[in-house]
Parts: C-alpha cells; structure tokens; sequence
C-alpha cells in the first residue's frame, strides 16, 4: 500500500508538470529580450512595455470584456426568465421538451454553433460584426443560466410563494421579494459562468465576427498564425493571472454558499 | 398565479429558443441541400457519399477524436484515481481545473514555441544526442495537444464517480481477500463506468471539431470535420457542403449520445459540479 502511494505521487507529480509546464514556459520566455521561445537572453521588462504600448490590442482587451460582461449580463437576464418559465409550466412533458431544447447548444460543437449562425445572421441580413457576435455569445450563454438557476428554484418551499399571497402581495412583488432573493445564488453563479464562457470563446466568434470587429481569442489566433511573438507572451501571463483570481472568487462564491447553506440548515434545525 | 404575467416574463426565452436553437439547426440542414449557384439539390450528399476524400477525411477525424478520446482515458483514469486518495483533494482538483481557464489558443500557442524546429523538446533531444526533428506539424503534435487539452474535462467526471464510491465497499472487497489489482477491476471500474461515459462525452465530440489546433499545431495536413467546415464556410465559400459536412457531424453527435446514454451535459458544467462540492 505504502509503495502504490508513492508510485502515486509520483504519477501525480508528472501529470501536474505536464499541466502546467506550457503555461509556465509561456509566462518564463514573457521576460526574455530575444525573439523566440527557444533561449531564454537576459531579463527584460520589454516585451510587457511593448504590450502595454499596443493600443489595437488594449482595444481588443477592453472590447473583449466588454462583450463578455454585456452577453453575460442580457443571458443571465434571458436565462432566468427563462428558469422561472420552465419551472411553472405544468406538464412533465413541457419540462422536459423545453430542458431537451435548453440543451441543444450545450452538446453541439461550437464549428456547427459558429456556421449555423452565420448561416442565420446572413439570412437575416444582420451585418457581421460587435452585434452578431454580442448576439451569438448571448445564445450560448443562455442555457448554463437556465442550468445553473432552475435547480435552485426547484429547491424553493412552494409555501413561501403560497404564504406570500395569502398576505395579499401581488405577482411582481413575489417576484421581487420573495422568488430572486431566494435564487440569487444560482443567478450570481450563472451570470459568472456566461462570463467565462464569453471570454473562452473561439470557434463561434470566430465565424461570426466581421473584419471590423475581433476579440482576444480571435486576435492570438491570427498572430499565432503569423509566429511568435513575446508580447503575446507577456499577455498570456497577465491573462494567466487574470484567470487565477476568477477561479479565487468562484472558490470563494462556492466556499460562501455552501457555508451559508449550511448554517441555514443549522438555524432550521434549531428553530425547530 | 397570474397566467398573463407569466407568458410576458417567458417571451424573450422563447424567442431564443426559436431563433438560436430551432432556426439554426433547421437553417443548416435547408443550406445543405444547395448547391453553390443556389440551385435546391441533393449533389452535396452524393458528392459526399461518392468521394473518397471526404469519406477518407471523415475515417481520419473519427480515427484522431478516438485515439485523443483513448489516451485521455488512460492519463485520466490513475490520475484521477490517486487524486482521490490525497488530502485536501479540493485544492488539488481546483489546480487540475485551472488550466482549463486559460485561454485554449493560448496553450496551443505556447507549444509552438515547444515544438518548434529550435524549441525546447528539439534541444532536449539534441542534447541527448538523439537530433532534432520535425514535431510541429505532425501527426503526433496534434494529438499529444489535444489530449492535452482533454484531459481535465476526462478527470473531473472520473473524478467525481470515484468519490461517489462508498468506501465500504472497498473495506469489504478487502475484507473478502481481493488484492488491489482485483478491487479496482471488479468493483471500482464498473462502478465508474458512468464517469467514464461522461468523460468520452465531454471529448470525443469536441476532438471531431478542433479546427484551430489542425490549423496551428497540425499544420493543415490533419483535416478534421472541424476543419472542412471551417474551410468551406470561410475559405472556399461552399456553404452547402459545409452544411452538409455539418449535419454528418450533427448526426454523429445523436448517435454517439445515444451509444453513451442519457447524460448530456457539457465540459464546464461538470467543473462547477465538481467545485460545489
């Protein structure tokens, strides 16, 4: 037993390098003054002066999340009309069609998400561009809202909402009072998935965005194309970081949650 | 409860599901039975059928998504395996997430650089006195990435169908004398089957489609469905074999759905199933 976990361990630690030693290597060669990945030259600040210095590709960034925080924010909306929809429709069987649905953009591969809007939008006669890919990043965002909110609704005491209009209030101030607060924390965590998936987006913007308008994914794609360059080395290290502190708070998001949960259980538990 | 209010708070999700769900999957199946000069054939499906090429080329990406989806399985099952048996195996399943959240254009871009003609792993082996040789472009750099790419979606279902096991169940299987070679083949494997499942879901259909990494890392001489649809619909402007490429792949996903059971569920979404725990 003891030497399988060592062997273990061993297994482990391979697997974590494999992980993580691209990631690395990208962030060492970001402070490198030569050109290539290949030898490292001395240690330079350059390559973060040049990025910071490349105002097309500030612009990106900022277009980059201003899209992700504006798709996130409309599918959070979207979505969780969407969840309180499904959860009062009466029949099983609606559920279920509307759930089947829900997740057909979850299970398609994003080249047949990207050609088929194309495919839509030019039909439509939308001109390609911030709008279209605002408008795909919203659709497929949508269902991991709807996901993430209906099992919290589901979990809702059917007697609050009973209770509530007993007491005579109307159908938005349950909404208001009594149903989003309830749901909040499933809301907050779909809203931050949308984000994620917005920023992570390849394939689908790819087919959809015009010549005008490009995202980050979009931009590395053709620079990568084109070689390498250390500044795009020096964003992924800021990008790298950027990720770490998304995971923290998601952790700390989840950690809140349950801990909050569970100290309701106990205040229920007590109360009775 | 208020039948009307309800309708008008449901109408932009149903607006949605019509417009970005229905339409688009209709839409493609409707292009794919145009020709170029927009005239209504069925030639795209026969083109497709009668080609050796495209036939040749959808053996190839099948043979690519299964040998990514194979070598995911076998790092992912021990990894996820001895995860299971460290202690604070939160934090350490949080670090196997984290790279999923780096950009995945980033990580293709970093082993550029790696592979490359003068890269590090070409240094390594000359220095082993074994010389240089060409990795980028290969068949072998497109799929080591894309496993590599993989293999968090494939340990965090795994993952999870592990520490669903009742430990007593281990305890007895011990108790009754099986090894540990003999518990994790009889009792552990096939209760993790499900996780499996889900994993070979999570890659298998995402491996037939990665475009971007024939693209920088297969340097075009790997052609998946993925990249055929990409080159008709950006490059050549074929619209309607494109489309049609694309319901083949759209039927390939029903039927490997349908071999792999009920569960349908996407790569991030088994993260944050993992996190909450």
């Amino acid at each position: 037993m003891q030497r399988k976990n060592r062997l273990g361990r061993v297994y482990l630690v391979i697997v974590f390098l494999v992980l993580y030693l691209p990631i690395l290597y990208l962030i060492y060669f970001s402070f490198s003054s030569g050109s290539t990945m290949n030898t490292f030259k001395n240690f330079t600040w350059a390559n973060y002066r040049t990025l910071f210095a490349d105002t097309r590709l500030i612009q990106i960034v900022l277009q980059t999340l201003l899209l992700a925080l504006l798709s996130s924010l409309i599918a959070t909306v979207v979505g969780t009309m969407g969840a309180l929809g499904i959860a009062a429709s009466k029949r099983t069987s609606t559920r279920n069609l509307m759930l089947s649905l829900n997740n057909v953009l979850m299970v398609s591969p994003d080249v047949i998400i990207g050609a088929s809007f194309l495919i839509l939008f030019t039909m439509l006669g939308i001109s390609l561009g911030f709008g279209s890919v605002l408008a795909s990043h919203i659709a497929f965002s949508i269902p991991i809202v709807v996901l993430m909110v209906l099992p919290r609704i589901q979990e809702m005491d059917h007697a609050l909402i009973d209770a509530a209009y007993d007491l005579g209030a109307s159908a938005p101030q349950v909404l208001n009072r009594v149903i989003l607060p309830f749901i909040t924390p499933g809301i907050v965590a779909g809203y931050f998935m949308a984000f994620t998936y917005s920023l992570d987006d390849f394939a689908v913007t790819f087919f959809v965005t015009g010549n005008g308008f490009a995202t980050l994914s979009v931009e590395i794609y053709s620079r990568a194309r084109q070689g390498i360059s250390l500044e795009i080395n020096a964003l992924s290290a800021l990008m790298f970081v950027f990720a770490l502190l998304l995971v923290l708070i998601y952790f700390f998001i989840q950690v809140h949650q349950s801990n909050r949960t569970k100290r309701n259980k106990q205040k229920a538990r007590n109360a009775a | 409860m208020n039948t009307t209010a309800k309708r008008i708070y449901y109408i932009p999700y149903m607006l949605w599901i019509l417009l970005f769900v229905i339409a688009p999957v209709a839409l493609i199946v409707y292009q794919s039975f145009f020709n170029l000069d927009h005239q209504a054939t069925i030639q795209n499906y026969v083109t497709y059928l009668t080609s050796s090429t495209y036939l040749r080329m959808t053996l190839n990406s099948f043979w690519y998504a299964f040998l990514i989806t194979l070598f995911t399985v076998l790092i992912s099952y021990p990894a996820a395996l001895f995860l299971n048996q460290l202690k604070h195996k939160d934090f350490w399943l949080l670090l196997i997430i984290l790279p999923t959240w780096i950009n995945l254009l980033l990580k293709a871009y970093a082993f550029i650089g790696i592979f490359a003609q003068n890269g590090s792993v070409n240094q390594f082996l000359g220095f082993i006195g074994i010389g240089p040789k060409q990795i980028l472009f290969t068949d072998f750099s497109f799929i080591f990435v894309a496993t590599y790419i993989e293999i968090p979606f494939m340990i965090l279902p795994i993952y999870n169908a592990i520490a669903e096991i009742d430990p007593a169940l281990l305890t007895a299987s011990r108790d009754l004398g099986a090894t540990n070679w003999q518990t994790l083949i009889r009792v552990i494997l096939p209760l993790t089957r499900k996780g499996i499942t889900a994993g070979v879901q999570a890659v298998f259909i995402p491996s037939l489609s990665l475009f971007m990494l024939t693209r920088l890392i297969g340097g075009n001489r790997v052609i998946t469905l993925g990249t055929a649809i990409e080159e008709h619909f950006l490059t050549t402007m074929n619209w309607g074999m494109g489309s049609t490429i694309g319901v083949v792949l759209i039927i390939m996903m029903f039927i490997s759905m349908a071999l792999t059971g009920e569960h349908k569920r996407k790569r991030k979404e088994i993260d944050t199933g993992a996190t909450k725990e």
